[in-house]
């Protein structure tokens, strides 16, 4: 089955813990945002990130039974803070 | 860096110049400012941290929605990013409209949906050296 790499973007205290802004993820063809983030998941510094955080693909808000395509852009979005 | 988040100081004159409009007769002007007092202790500055590419679309969303609910309004917002010091704004909304009500409303429609929605996270400075993320809400949470 075809790979297809996702740049997954991390922020603020995932950023942190991860020790890294970002990180490449290779999933198999078909895979969804939720897939992406149990790879995420998965990783050693990960133990802070919640069972469902929200996520973006390409820059928006989406859920997880998204399909990725080869190239998208993940973010695992903490809490936010702003105002 | 786009309209909506600065890396200095904001200009409020220059927000409320870019609102100012004949048929306009309200003009809220909103901002919020770094507060001394927290949890754990004085605060003497927040960092503010953004997904910057996602951030901008979706601040330029949230005033398209408020434009489009109160017509005739004009709205702009900045966001400050990076160190800010105690008593300084982060955040500062400008909105007018023909009568003062929708202008009210249009400011807290943006103010409500940044927090809830933009991708900004805030680190405190704490007067006794430490620094300690600032616990958010999910995004896209319950209004």
């Amino acid at each position: 089955m075809p790979e297809m790499h996702i740049r997954v973007r991390l922020f603020a205290s995932y950023a942190e813990a991860a020790g890294a802004d970002e990180m490449t993820v290779a999933l198999p063809a078909g895979a969804t945002a939720a897939d992406c983030l149990a790879a995420v998941r998965a990783a050693p510094w990960a133990g802070r990130v919640p069972p469902a955080p929200a996520l973006a693909v390409n820059r928006r808000y989406a859920k997880g039974d998204v399909v990725l395509r080869d190239g998208d852009e993940v973010a695992v979005i903490p809490p936010v803070a702003g105002g | 860096m786009g309209a909506w988040l600065t890396d200095g100081a904001i200009d409020v004159a220059g927000l409320l110049a870019a609102v100012a409009a004949d048929g306009n007769g309200g003009t809220v002007v909103f901002l919020g400012t770094v507060r001394r007092s927290a949890e754990d202790g004085d605060v003497e500055a927040i960092e503010y941290s953004a997904y910057r590419e996602m951030a901008e679309p979706e601040l330029e969303r949230i005033v398209a929605e408020a434009l489009a609910q109160w017509p005739g309004a004009r709205i702009v917002l900045r966001h400050r990013l990076g160190v800010v010091p105690t008593g300084e704004a982060s955040l500062v909304i400008a909105a007018s409209a023909p009568h003062r009500a929708d202008a009210y409303a249009a400011s807290r429609f943006v103010i409500e949906e940044t927090k809830r929605r933009a991708p900004i996270w805030k680190k405190e400075r704490l007067a006794s050296g430490r620094a300690r993320w600032v616990e958010g809400r999910p995004a896209g949470g319950e209004r």
